[in-house]
């Protein structure tokens, strides 16, 4: 016989796993936030929370926050619930511990430094490459590969990228085997990816949106969330394009302004600006209780790395004819190699994680219930 | 001045603020709490019983006028007054639509409460998401609040309100809605209203709160000495039985345990003292704080064996567990040879047919004494669990009577300016008992009618104090 030790511990918040667990013990005896999000409608579906879940669980909460200003227990309470806070805290120590090779986990737990780091190593990498002709104008004006040699930038960026891709993918595996998730089908594919192209999670179970800085609800998060997000995926369609112009067309850059490449990048370093600004922005306003606190240097350096990422690459493309064009590509070039660095181990991977956590529950919610709660 | 002063800074109290608003008053709300535990206990609540003819958005079927008067009704026992029952379930049928635009949000039932799909309209995030939403609607509009701001008195001339006063600070007002809560948390008063037991005990005295520790009944004890009509028993109130390791003051919605009709219920003696299974646990949830109340020691043991685990809703605090029953009584404290002799006898009177917790089933005790009427099973699969339950207070019924225009009576005469609206006034249509969701009810339309009311009062001049005086 025993008395469990959640017990006594129900006032006391322990580590990441524990802290969830008991968060999501209180909150399944409540359930008032059930309209809010999916967190909540996958809770109710348990009424023991283990490692798994509570893994599960921390990686599908977007922490929106409506549920701790909807909340009766957040502090002053006794009962001190932040749920976004658990599940925050909880979600960076699953980005560490799933990371691959498992060192690069402290990655995560130094995400300032680390971030800082790859980006001067990448700078310096960029600066010392082109062997002395960055500040003298190149023969053709625009011509990056006068710098840089195509093949040696494939090289470079397709070895960043495959690595990236690797780890994170290892990881991600490991996580979505430990949620033992059940079969994907076509609906619960479908319907994550709905979840993801409209980030539905953050518009409050209502339509108006999250919190930012107190108990109003405001669809800006969401929308600066969106413009980064397609700005990403429109700067990655430009490579890709510009990969098809260059082998398959055989035209070499620099690209017209009217060029698909051009065009695509703009408009996407575009989104780049104004999303990660907007991000910042509103991460600089949020309420204080929201998140984890000590994850802010992962989360704002990621924004900073991606503004400037976009901004070099916009002021390159402006600058591209004149002497400048040297340096701005280093520049450009040194933060694009220090976001590919840094994917599998700074804030990119929350996008990836997440996603997984909701094909888990787009699958999870077609299946019955084992419960069979007395008042239903 | 202000026109219209708003005492409380709950639900009723908001509406009253917010129609009075709405109505071209210039208002001022003194909440009593710091801004962080604002709300009183609607921060706890977490639907509105609504009545209607059709599937109305989140609400399914039909809940008409008469059913829910005869549910009000049979819960009462009579104690209600008809006329101001109805005024409240007809104005549930329209007021969603006004919580909407000042910025409520509506969600389906509840998984777990799925019982109240048809009756009750669920908040989305709860009372408190509502409370947030109406103080946002409030700023919005203009109202004023002031927090830690604790009325203990109103200046009163022949029954009219003329000013309240915080400590030595005066603050005046053309009318005045009163909406500050009962008094459950006021511990000397709860004693009074209680009691001394045939045994000498104090039962208040082991009370939990489940509701605000804001709600002291000042300003009702007040309004009651000044002269005010009261109405209702101080003993009666919204009462549950509630996990005993629950927090004194505020333990809401997620301190309750529902598997009484699972399994069995004890008290102190390890005897049973109530059919566990006389009706479905949400008709009857709200008897049991009142009937552990009753028991030596106002404590109560719910016990339950391994097949009623994943059948109620997840209690927040795990019981206590035991491979065997002996152990299990030990664990609670029980005496163990009496909690035997009660087990057994009771695994020997169950008649166990086809048991289905969804539906009055046909399993239950004979010759037994009180008899489990339906889902009676044996407890005999371990591991067993205990919980041990004290009465948990939501709210008090002792009230101030008024009319439909929710007007504080003196001497059987309504005044021109003094209104009350929410838990000060639920004893005129909820003399005892308990029907889920009908708190927000009364709370929404006597707060909507109060805040009416002391706008026009304002308007008219009817307080006395004319707009001259400014």
């Amino acid at each position: 016989m025993q008395m469990s030790e959640s017990t006594v511990g129900i006032n006391a918040p322990g580590d990441s796993e524990a802290e969830v667990a008991r968060v999501m013990q209180i909150c399944n005896a409540c359930r008032y936030c059930e309209g809010f999000c999916a967190v909540f409608p996958a809770m109710t579906r348990r009424i023991e929370f283990g490692k798994a879940d509570a893994h599960y669980l921390a990686n599908l909460c977007h922490n929106c926050g409506s549920c701790l200003h909807a909340c009766q227990y957040a502090p002053p309470h006794e009962f001190v619930l932040n749920v976004p806070r658990a599940m925050a805290r909880l979600r960076g120590k699953t980005y560490a511990d799933y990371a691959w090779p498992s060192f690069m986990g402290a990655a995560y737990r130094h995400a300032g430094g680390s971030l800082v780091l790859a980006l001067l190593a990448s700078l310096l990498l960029f600066a010392l490459l082109p062997a002395g002709q960055v500040f003298q104008p190149v023969d053709r004006p625009g011509d990056f590969f006068a710098l840089f040699p195509h093949g040696t930038l494939v090289w470079l960026f397709g070895a960043a990228f495959a690595f990236a891709a690797l780890a994170l993918g290892v990881g991600v595996g490991r996580f979505w085997r430990e949620v033992s998730p059940g079969v994907p089908n076509v609906p619960a594919a479908s319907e994550t990816v709905q979840s993801i192209l409209t980030l539905k999670y953050l518009d409050g179970g209502h339509g108006e949106g999250c919190n930012n800085e107190d108990d109003a609800f405001s669809l800006w998060r969401r929308n600066f969330h969106h413009l980064t997000f397609y700005g990403f995926l429109l700067c990655f369609a430009a490579t890709l394009a510009a990969t098809v112009y260059h082998y398959v067309l055989g035209i070499p850059a620099p690209y017209a302004l009217s060029s698909v490449p051009v065009l695509l990048g703009t408009a996407g370093g575009i989104g780049l600006v104004v999303g990660p600004a907007g991000q910042l922005w509103s991460n600089l306003r949020r309420h204080p209780l929201h998140g984890d606190p000590a994850q802010r240097p992962l989360d704002r350096g990621f924004m900073v790395l991606l503004l400037l990422t976009s901004a070099s690459g916009l002021a390159l493309l402006a600058c591209r004819d004149t002497v400048a064009m040297g340096v701005l590509l280093v520049v450009h070039l040194g933060a694009v190699m220090a976001f590919f660095l840094t994917l599998p181990y700074g804030k990119f991977a929350h996008g990836i994680y997440r996603s997984a956590a909701l094909l888990k529950w787009a699958i999870e919610k077609r299946q019955a219930s084992g419960l069979k709660l007395g008042s239903d | 001045m202000y026109d219209v002063l708003v005492i409380g800074g709950g639900n009723a109290a908001l509406c009253a603020a917010l129609s009075a608003r709405e109505r071209g008053a210039s208002v001022l709300l003194l909440e009593s709490s710091p801004r962080e535990w604002r709300g009183g206990n609607s921060q706890h609540t977490r639907n509105l019983r609504c009545m209607h003819d059709a599937p109305q958005e989140v609400l399914v079927d039909a809940y008409p006028e008469d059913e829910y008067w005869r549910d009000l009704l049979g819960v009462t026992g009579g104690l209600t007054d008809e006329a101001l029952a109805r005024l409240v379930i007809r104005s549930t049928a329209s007021c969603r639509d006004w919580m909407r635009r000042h910025g409520v949000h509506f969600q389906p039932s509840l998984s777990g409460a799925l019982h109240t799909a048809r009756t009750n309209a669920f908040f989305m995030g709860g009372g408190k998401a509502l409370v947030n939403a109406y103080c946002r609607s409030a700023a919005r509009l203009g109202v004023e609040i002031r927090y830690d701001a604790p009325v203990d008195a109103l200046e009163l001339c022949d029954g009219d309100f003329v000013a309240a006063r915080i400590g030595d600070e005066r603050v005046a007002a053309r009318s005045c809605v009163v909406a500050a809560g009962g008094f459950e948390s006021n511990r000397e008063w709860l004693r009074d209203a209680w009691g001394q037991n045939e045994q000498g005990e104090w039962p208040a005295d082991n009370f939990l709160i489940r509701g605000t520790r804001f709600n002291r009944g000042v300003l009702l004890k007040h309004l009651i000495d000044s002269g005010a009509d009261a109405i209702g028993d101080p003993s009666q109130s919204h009462c549950v039985a509630i996990d005993a390791r629950a927090p004194l003051y505020d333990g809401g919605i997620c301190t309750r345990v529902d598997c009484v009709s699972l399994g069995i219920m004890l008290n102190r003696n390890a005897e049973r003292f109530y059919d566990e299974g006389e009706d479905f646990w949400p008709k009857r949830y709200a008897i049991w704080g009142r009937l552990v109340a009753k028991q030596p020691g106002q404590i109560g043991y719910a016990i339950i064996d391994a097949k009623a685990i994943g059948r109620f809703m997840p209690p927040v605090f795990p019981g206590i567990r035991a491979n065997t029953l002996n152990d299990l009584a030990r664990e609670l404290g029980l005496d163990a040879a009496r909690f035997m002799r009660t087990v057994n006898d009771y695994n020997a009177a169950c008649r166990v047919g086809r048991f289905d917790h969804t539906v009055l089933d046909d399993c239950h005790t004979e010759g037994l004494s009180p008899a489990k009427t339906h889902w009676a099973l044996p407890l005999d699969t371990p591991p067993f669990y205990g919980y041990a339950l004290r009465p948990g207070i939501t709210f008090t019924y002792l009230g101030l009577k008024v009319n439909g225009h929710a007007a504080v009576h003196f001497g059987g005469r309504p005044s021109r300016n003094l209104f009350v609206a929410g838990e000060m006034m639920a004893g005129n249509v909820l003399g005892k008992g308990y029907l889920a969701g009908i708190g927000m009810s009364i709370g929404t339309t006597f707060g909507r009618i109060a805040g009416t009311q002391a706008a026009q009062a304002a308007r008219t001049g009817n307080a006395g104090n004319r707009y001259a005086d400014e």
